[in-house]
């Protein structure tokens, strides 16, 4: 899992936006209406704008998606947002140009800015010592200043009042013609094509750049392409969710997919899914009439899919983790209460079954009630149980007992531990005064073929290196009935 | 003498490499023969990686040539096993252990197809000959050093060259796997194959190779480890004598511009 700050800071803009530009400039594709017939409307894709919307995000979502994948795998999340940022110029100077929103001289004005960007990156990294993520900085927040600076000249010219030039800044997916759903088509198609025709050849050139020129494979023009179709699905989806956001339709679903997965051809397919699913989640939910923006809504979606496989997935999820050390917490906590209950019944002389609950907590460093519910958890693990005592007053004078599993673990867990002291002592030469911390956590975690090595190399023991007894396999199995039997040893 | 002259594995001659406007080799001549195993010592700094990379084509040579069994460019790159350092790749990215060794075979299948289940179970072949196959699902990253080491050779036995180059296959790997690493090389070399090998421990490189090229920024020397492993040429190598030579190199290079800086003899 790869994860740098930057993967968020789509996320950080999204909650902005959701504040600023619903007033502002984006809009939703629908009016109120009531939700039943509004999922009705979207389900049965009557409306021709519905259709083409939402072929529009299916494309997008794929699209970015997959490049997203190679992009954040290579380190280069930055990449599509300084991209996007450097195009806004070539946007602005194609609209000079033609005078109309929807036109080539747009889409040509965009990529030849584009290039320029990547171009000035790369003969920055090149001739200067300047590192990369300032290169990218650089370029990034200069291309954007400039591009700010003509649009709002352009708005100030006679055409540019119904221009709608500014749905390339905050994105506006109401006026999504068919001619641009046609060039998120080719985009996408183009993606595809690479992933499926030179899925080996990016793989080793994104993994070891130097061992994929040593076998001949061009790495420059394969950068040079992954740049351009970067560029294309950047361009393309500019007007979904405009320049800010597009990033976010890169990284998010690869840094989700990240998390999912580790092999690089399940990170595109999830990558891939997770920008569709988002798309025409966040499609709907802005169609339901909330009077909430598409764009924003789309990549809201997607952040939280990716907080969702942050808390659940299995390997790496936040909930699991926490759900295996509870656990585990619970798990010693039970096996040092029995451990504390053996050690007290050992300083009887094991000539008692029993011990009063303040005798425990006072053994265990413990107030009442926490020894209360230590006891608790033992009885309902069946381990001990609780006897009435007649003429009982005080709480802490109630009456436990082992049952004779509880017994049984309470020795296999003292065995444990004082084998290991052993071990460490006679084996690995600790000074006795030096074992007592470690084997308090490897008795929790020795398993029974390690105490069987174990017992083999010391040659079955009976004492540890305080003195002790070490109750052996025997006395387990016969239970605490005989426990006569080891007082005698 | 009419009879072609004999066939070298690896011929350099003249090669001259600079970074920006900094020289990092001048004027190298060498000739490796077929069958031996070479160890190229010498300094940090002194070009040792650097002469590797510019055989490999990764780093553009501002003069000389390269031949690689009589033939120059791309072409000759099928026949050639390459391990780079450990540290030039990202050790992050999403790939298996398999996934990487299936690379040294990318170069035999060609460009559009996919790799066979043939190319599929020589990989595995190579990973059980570095003793990895039990790991060959693992993410590349989830490795120990020597693990990752083991891989990277792995996916050069599996490239099946003729000649191999090994940038500092022993770094950060431990003694046992150091052992494995030289029995190995030492298989190939007995099968035929040819081996330069970079290498910054002094103290066992007489043990470990045949031969040795000892480098800092030119040739020192070159030839069977009897003759080179000297007191006298170690000190040349390691030695501060070449200060006023790097010095003077370093001026006339920044007064010209960097490519056209193969003025060695100076």
């Amino acid at each position: 899992m790869n994860l740098n700050f930057f993967q968020f800071v789509p996320f950080f803009r999204t909650i902005l936006f959701l504040f600023t530009a619903g007033s502002l400039h984006a809009e939703q594709i629908a009016e109120d209406s009531s939700l039943s017939i509004q999922t009705v409307r979207f389900l049965s894709l009557t409306d021709y704008s519905v259709q083409i919307v939402l072929l529009g995000v299916i494309l997008m979502g794929m699209g970015c998606g997959l490049m997203g994948g190679f992009v954040v795998t290579r380190k280069l999340s930055l990449f599509g947002d300084t991209l996007s940022h450097a195009v806004l110029p070539g946007v602005a100077v194609g609209f000079i140009f033609s005078q109309s929103k929807n036109s080539f001289s747009i889409l040509m004005g965009a990529m030849i800015a584009g290039f320029l960007g990547v171009f000035l990156i790369s003969l920055i990294k090149k001739t200067t010592k300047v590192r990369l993520d300032s290169a990218l900085g650089l370029v990034l927040s200069g291309f954007y200043a400039v591009g700010i600076c003509l649009l709002t000249r352009i708005q100030k010219m006679e055409f540019g009042n119904q221009s709608g030039i500014d749905r390339y800044l905050f994105g506006q997916i109401t006026g999504l013609s068919t001619a641009d759903v046609l060039g998120m088509g080719i985009s996408c198609i183009l993606i595809l094509l690479l992933t499926f025709l030179l899925y080996k050849e990016m793989l080793v050139t994104g993994f070891d750049p130097g061992f994929a020129r040593s076998v001949g494979i061009p790495v420059d023009l394969l950068q040079y392409i992954l740049w351009m179709l970067l560029a294309f699905s950047v361009i393309t989806s500019l007007q979904v969710v405009g320049v800010i956001l597009v990033s976010a339709l890169l990284i998010i679903p690869a840094a989700t997919a990240s998390i999912i997965t580790q092999r690089m051809k399940s990170l595109l397919f999830w990558s891939a899914g997770l920008g569709i699913l988002a798309g025409i989640v966040g499609t709907y939910l802005s169609f339901l009439g909330n009077r909430l923006p598409t764009g924003p809504l789309i990549i809201l979606t997607s952040t939280s899919f990716f907080i969702i496989t942050l808390f659940l997935h299995f390997r790496n999820g936040l909930l699991f983790k926490w759900i295996r050390s509870r656990g585990k917490e619970q798990k010693i906590a039970i096996e040092n209460t029995l451990k504390a209950i053996y050690q007290e019944l050992e300083n009887h002389n094991f000539s008692e079954d029993t011990i009063t609950l303040g005798n425990l907590a006072k053994r265990r460093r413990i107030n009442m009630p926490e020894a209360h519910k230590e006891v608790k958890n033992l009885v309902k693990k069946n381990l001990a149980f609780l006897l009435l005592k007649k003429n009982q007053t005080l709480p802490n004078e109630d009456i436990l007992s082992l049952t004779p599993e509880g017994w049984s673990e309470a020795c296999r867990i003292v065995r444990n531990h004082r084998l290991w002291e052993l071990y460490l002592t006679n084996e690995v030469h600790y000074a006795p005064d030096h074992v007592h911390e470690d084997a308090e956590k490897i008795e929790h975690i020795l398993g029974d073929t390690t105490v069987r090595k174990i017992e083999r190399i010391l040659s079955n023991p009976r004492r540890d290196p305080h003195g002790k007894l070490i109750p052996s396999q025997q006395d387990i199995e016969q239970g605490f009935i005989e426990k006569k039997v080891i007082r005698t040893v | 003498m009419s009879a072609s002259p004999p066939l070298f594995p690896l011929e350099v001659h003249d090669l001259t490499v600079s970074y920006h406007t900094k020289p990092v080799l001048y004027g190298v001549d060498l000739q490796i023969e077929e069958g031996s195993l070479v160890g190229v010592i010498g300094p940090n700094g002194a070009g040792k990686s650097t002469l590797i990379k510019t055989i490999m084509g990764i780093v553009p040579p501002s003069g000389g040539w390269v031949k690689i069994f009589g033939q120059k460019g791309k072409k000759a790159y099928t026949r050639v096993g390459y391990v780079p350092q450990r540290e030039s790749v990202d050790w992050d990215f999403p790939v298996s252990v398999l996934d990487v060794v299936l690379m040294g075979r990318f170069a035999h299948v060609g460009w559009l197809k996919r790799v066979s289940k043939k190319d599929r179970s020589i990989a595995c072949e190579c990973l059980e000959k570095v003793n990895m196959l039990s790991f060959a699902d693992r993410q590349i990253g989830k490795l120990s050093g020597g693990q990752q080491q083991r891989v990277f050779l792995a996916r050069a036995l599996a490239q099946e060259s003729d000649l191999y180059l090994m940038d500092e296959p022993f770094s950060g790997v431990d003694a046992v796997t150091e052992n494995a690493i030289i029995e190995l090389l030492r298989e190939l070399k007995n099968n035929g194959k040819t081996l330069l090998v970079v290498h910054h421990d002094l103290s066992n490189a007489k043990d470990y190779f045949d031969q040795l090229i000892l480098l800092n920024m030119r040739l020192i020397a070159h030839g069977k480890r009897e003759d080179t492993f000297t007191k006298e040429l170690l000190q040349k190598t390691y030695g501060g004598r070449l200060t006023v030579f790097t010095e003077i190199a370093g001026q006339a290079a920044s007064s010209q511009t960097s490519n056209q800086f193969p003025q060695k003899h100076l």
